[in-house]
């Protein structure tokens, strides 16, 4: 499409029905109570002139540009800030209007750089704009430096990698500032001085990168002349074409233009009518592309008969009959279980759905994991145990009715910012914040926001927490009885196991480390404080009970009627973007999509009438499964599609040995990555700029991949699929992407009303989608649960084996930042790495001292399975006795400490609990090896 | 629990989830939840370790082997 231009309405809308009549310019509207005359008149097809106004932010009444003559009003108010009332005459077009407007501009412009012609706004600069729009001739104070005192010689500050800040062309309007603090909540940017002397300041004396500015580009969005402009513009010029698509990186999945001039990408801007983001992003989604045409990419299929070779950079005829040939010589020497593949959450639904296919119907077994075993398998256990469907259970929006949100184990201002900001907007509205996490995450006290219980519990012992509050509900009359007697079941077996006093705060006090008292008044308030809502993430699952924990979860929530409507539920925040959807499409070795188990003889006979073969209707092996069965000898070659699990799974030096003994390895990538050093075919994936088809995002909702490019690598990688099973004799086809989507509601209940054309009319859609919910399904479990009645589960709290010692007497957590992304193949691609060069240990100032390490020091750490080294940061925002560190690069490598301790029902690795050992080193020397 | 097979360790682990049921319903649920997210080479292996009278197996995930079989 051509350059698509969403209509900017001024102020925002204002809910309820439209039951409030005005007149304006003689057209009659109808709008909600407490809309602004500006937006009223946009609604009527009118545009009133303006500058500070934008309508993602609250009217600012600063420019004077949208004043209106209003019937029985004294004056000239300005529309933005003037809300509507019945019978209202508003015009706003007359010669007196007119004069007010430019003289208004006369001021603006004889303050302003005449140079449009050649400035990088021209074209898309608002000022500009209404310069014509006001009829503006004469500037008659003079302009630029011959208008005396004026801003002419204000400094760029080019500090941010990715937009410059152009002081001299800033006009005050305040809506980058405003766009910090209402947009993105970072409250980041002031305007500094007083009347002439006001500018734009990013903190005191401070350049854009030194400040507290996130680099979400709110504020370059909101910026209606060049001040604020992306680099990418400055140097490419203006785009004029659009491709609407969606983000690549975590599971908010933001909708974004894509703007592009001619084949070249400009530059992202979110896209309002993203039901995920609504407008807004993060430094990742919107700057942090530079990894698609990075010259690490690898663009031709390669190839080698042993690792200690060099690659062959070959045909894709030649990859792919070398993949078939040895994929069908191992299972005939192996047997056919001895191969299998591993999906991934960075590539799309149809891309997915294929390898499952592949598995299932040309490798004749169960073989398929996807990379949600390492991070939210236990979501989909737990959830499915308890409401049954593996999915959270609302939409993204719903946070804005939720009145106490109950944070567990996540850091949405660094893993999932985008729905931090909006999450935040509402705690500055007066919703209570509870955070339950090991570390002082920037979410327990930022601008205008504080938590009102920080619950800093020990690593390892959230299901003792959880069970905590919930007998606090059950012992002391806060339970929903309505609707556990009408929505579930297995309640009063639950209830007398709750309320045993070993789930008591007081006994479990010693436990976690929280004091009674604070958990007693934390649950108190989940219960009693209105919707509760809790979100939640990897600091839940990644551990030896985190199935357990996402069952004590759906029990509370079900046990304070918290699930069903807007503003409540059970929310998961997903690390990939389709991380939901991955899952969903029958990546797990006992599940065909849509959360069937394979030994559902109806299921399975649905797919073996349309696919033509029979499908085994037992397991197959998860990922750490394949490992073991690596070294085992049982399992001999792996299809790893879009993965770096040498880098991203725990105890790499098993890792390393599992991936060495196998006979093929073949790797679908766009690097030449950690895991593809073990490979002996490397097939060149495509960037989400390349791809064609769906993500699903952790509120189910359904967003298209559109390609802005053709494949780099000139093929799709769900093509590449269809291609190693045909060459290893199964007829498997595809016409687009969008075929294999009709294919996949054909076969998946859930998926039943889902098609490309859908998703074009409707922008997006949240599963389930059926003939019941046509449009998709915002806020599940509404009326009944999905598996029925909503089901208690006994959640018995087992201390995880991995403790520490006397030899390891620290325990270690892990997380993201937020401007790296998992293990950093992308980000480290970008300019990014401005922000986070390397991985650091945060250790408490206590735990410092007493090994005589200091911020910036060296240090080794041990656990039992593995040693590294990286730098230490002091920092208290752990407890005494717990470290911290994020696994975004190899050279540090996160993962050569943690051990295989997993999950009791999923196998998802315990990242979250390592025991080491901190020690002060002087000179670095061998990094990251391993202890066995 | 280091130096046992793998699947021993995740039998235990499940087991130990179980531990405040009686013996006879731990096992079932044991076995129920193996039989549903279990390769068969495993269970084979883990069947075939209980049936070896090896000791590292915790009685309640040795009882759910046996169901296995």
């Amino acid at each position: 499409m051509s350059l698509l231009k969403e209509p900017d309405f001024g102020t925002p809308a204002r809910p309820g029905d439209a039951t409030t009549e005005l007149t304006i310019d003689g057209v009659a509207v109808k709008v909600p109570p407490g809309t602004s005359v500006m937006r009223a008149a946009k609604e009527a097809g009118i545009d009133v002139p303006k500058l500070c106004a934008t309508d993602n932010l609250e009217a600012f009444g600063s420019c004077r540009l949208c004043v209106v003559e209003i019937d029985g009003v004294k004056g000239t108010p300005a529309s933005c800030t003037t809300p509507v009332r019945d019978g209202m005459n508003v015009r706003t077009q007359n010669e007196r209007l007119g004069k007010l407007r430019r003289g208004v501009m006369e001021l603006y412009i004889s303050d302003h750089p005449l140079d449009c012609l050649t400035c990088s706004a021209n074209g898309d600069c608002e000022l500009q704009d209404m310069a014509g729009v006001t009829g503006l001739r004469e500037v008659r104070y003079g302009s630029g430096v011959d208008a005396g005192a004026n801003h002419m010689d204000a400094p760029t500050d080019s500090s941010n990698p990715y937009f410059d800040f152009e002081a001299s062309k800033c006009i005050a309007c305040s809506r980058c500032v405003r766009a910090c603090d209402e947009v993105q909540g970072t409250l980041a940017l002031t305007i500094e001085g007083r009347g002439f002397d006001s500018k734009v300041a990013a903190g005191a004396g401070v350049s854009f990168f030194e400040s507290d500015c996130v680099s979400c580009g709110a504020c370059v969005q909101a910026c209606p002349t060049a001040t604020l402009q992306e680099k990418s513009v400055v140097e490419l010029g203006m785009p004029t074409r659009t491709v609407l698509t969606t983000c690549a990186y975590c599971g908010v999945g933001c909708s974004f233009k894509a703007e592009l001039r001619g084949d070249e990408l400009v530059r992202m801007v979110p896209y309002k009518n993203g039901g995920a983001n609504e407008g807004h992003s993060c430094v990742k989604g919107r700057f942090a592309l530079g990894y698609a045409s990075h010259p690490d990419r690898v663009l031709e299929p390669m190839v080698r008969d042993t690792i200690a070779d060099e690659w062959r950079t070959v045909s894709w005829d030649e990859a792919i009959s070398f993949t078939a040939r040895r994929l069908r010589e191992i299972q005939a020497a192996h047997g056919q279980g001895s191969i299998g593949a591993i999906t991934s959450s960075r590539t799309t639904n149809e891309e997915v759905y294929t390898v499952q296919k592949m598995v299932r119907a040309v490798f004749g077994n169960n073989n398929v994991d996807t990379c949600a075993r390492v991070c939210h398998s236990p979501t989909g256990y737990g959830l499915k145990q308890t409401f049954g469907e593996s999915a959270g259970t609302q939409d993204f929006k719903s946070v804005e009715d939720a009145d106490v949100i109950l944070v567990i184990g996540a850091n949405p201002t660094d893993g999932h910012p985008v729905f931090a900001s909006r999450m935040k907007q509402r705690l500055r509205q007066g919703a209570q914040l509870i955070v339950a996490d090991p570390r002082r995450i920037d979410l327990v006290r930022s601008p205008h926001i504080e938590a009102r219980h920080h619950l800093q519990l020990a690593p390892g012992t959230n299901v003792a927490i959880i069970n905590a509050f919930a007998h606090v509900v059950v012992t002391e009359g806060l339970v929903d009885r309505e609707f556990v007697e009408s929505r579930c079941e297995d309640f009063d077996a639950w209830e007398s196991f709750i309320a045993q006093p070993e789930h008591s705060p007081e006994a479990v006090a010693d436990i976690t480390g929280v004091p009674a008292s604070e958990i007693r008044a934390a649950a108190r308030l989940y219960a009693t404080g209105g919707n509760a809502a809790i979100y939640y993430g990897l600091g839940v699952t990644e551990h030896s009970q985190g199935s357990t924990m996402v069952m004590g979860m759906a029990n509370l929530a079900m046990a304070t009627g918290n699930i069903g409507r807007r503003g409540v539920g059970v929310n998961p925040l997903r690390g990939q973007n389709n991380v939901q959807g991955s899952c969903d499409m029958g990546s797990f070795p006992h599940e065909l999509p849509g959360y069937r188990h394979v030994s559902n003889d109806d299921v399975r006979d649905i797919y073996e009438k349309l696919w033509g073969t029979p499908i085994l209707n037992e397991p197959g092996l998860r990922i750490p499964n394949m490992f073991d069965a690596a070294i085992d000898g049982s399992f001999k070659a792996l299809f790893v599609q879009g993965e770096d699990i040498a880098q991203s799974d725990p105890n790499t030096q098993h890792v390393f040995a599992a991936l060495g003994a196998l006979e093929l390895l073949v790797v679908q990538d766009l690097f030449v990555n950690e895991t593809a050093k073990f490979a002996h075919v490397l097939l060149p994936g495509t960037s989400f700029l390349e791809k064609d088809g769906t993500f699903t995002n952790a509120e189910r909702r359904i967003n298209r991949v559109r390609p802005i490019m053709a494949p780099r690598t000139g093929k799709q990688e769900w093509e590449i699929i269809c291609e190693i099973a045909q060459a290893m004799g199964y007829p498997m086809h595809y016409d687009s992407a969008a075929q294999i989507m009709d294919e996949i509601a054909m076969t998946t209940p859930t998926f039943a009303g889902v098609s490309f054309g859908k998703l074009d009319e409707l922008g997006s859609i949240q599963w389930p989608c059926n003939v019941e919910h046509p449009e998709g399904t915002p806020i599940m479990h509404s009326d009944k649960f999905t598996r029925g009645k909503g089901r208690f589960m006994e959640t018995v709290y087992v201390p995880t084996s991995e403790r520490s010692t006397r030899k390891f007497p620290l325990i270690l957590t892990t997380g993201r930042i937020l401007s790296q992304y998992n293990v950093g193949a992308q980000t480290r691609r970008t300019a990014n790495v401005a922000w986070h060069p390397e991985d650091m240990l945060e250790i408490h100032p206590h735990d410092a001292e007493v090994r005589g390490v200091s911020d910036g020091d060296m240090v080794a750490l041990s656990s039992r399975v593995g040693r590294t080294e990286l730098r230490a940061k002091i920092s208290d925002r752990m407890p005494v006795g717990v470290c911290y560190t994020t696994f975004h690069h190899p050279v540090s490598g996160a993962n050569v400490v943690t051990t295989d301790s997993s999950d009791w029902a999923t196998n998802c690795p315990e990242y979250k609990v390592t025991a080491v050992q901190v020690d002060l080193i002087v000179a670095t020397s061998v990094v990251a090896v391993g202890n066995r | 629990m280091s130096g046992v097979p793998s699947y021993v360790r995740l039998a235990n682990e499940i087991a130990a989830q179980f531990a405040h049921r009686s013996p006879a319903d731990a096992a079932v649920a044991i076995a129920n939840h193996v039989k549903t997210t279990w390769d068969p080479r495993m269970k084979r292996a883990l069947i075939a370790y209980a049936e070896s009278g090896a000791t590292d197996l915790s009685p309640a995930a040795a009882l759910a082997a046996r169901h296995l079989a």
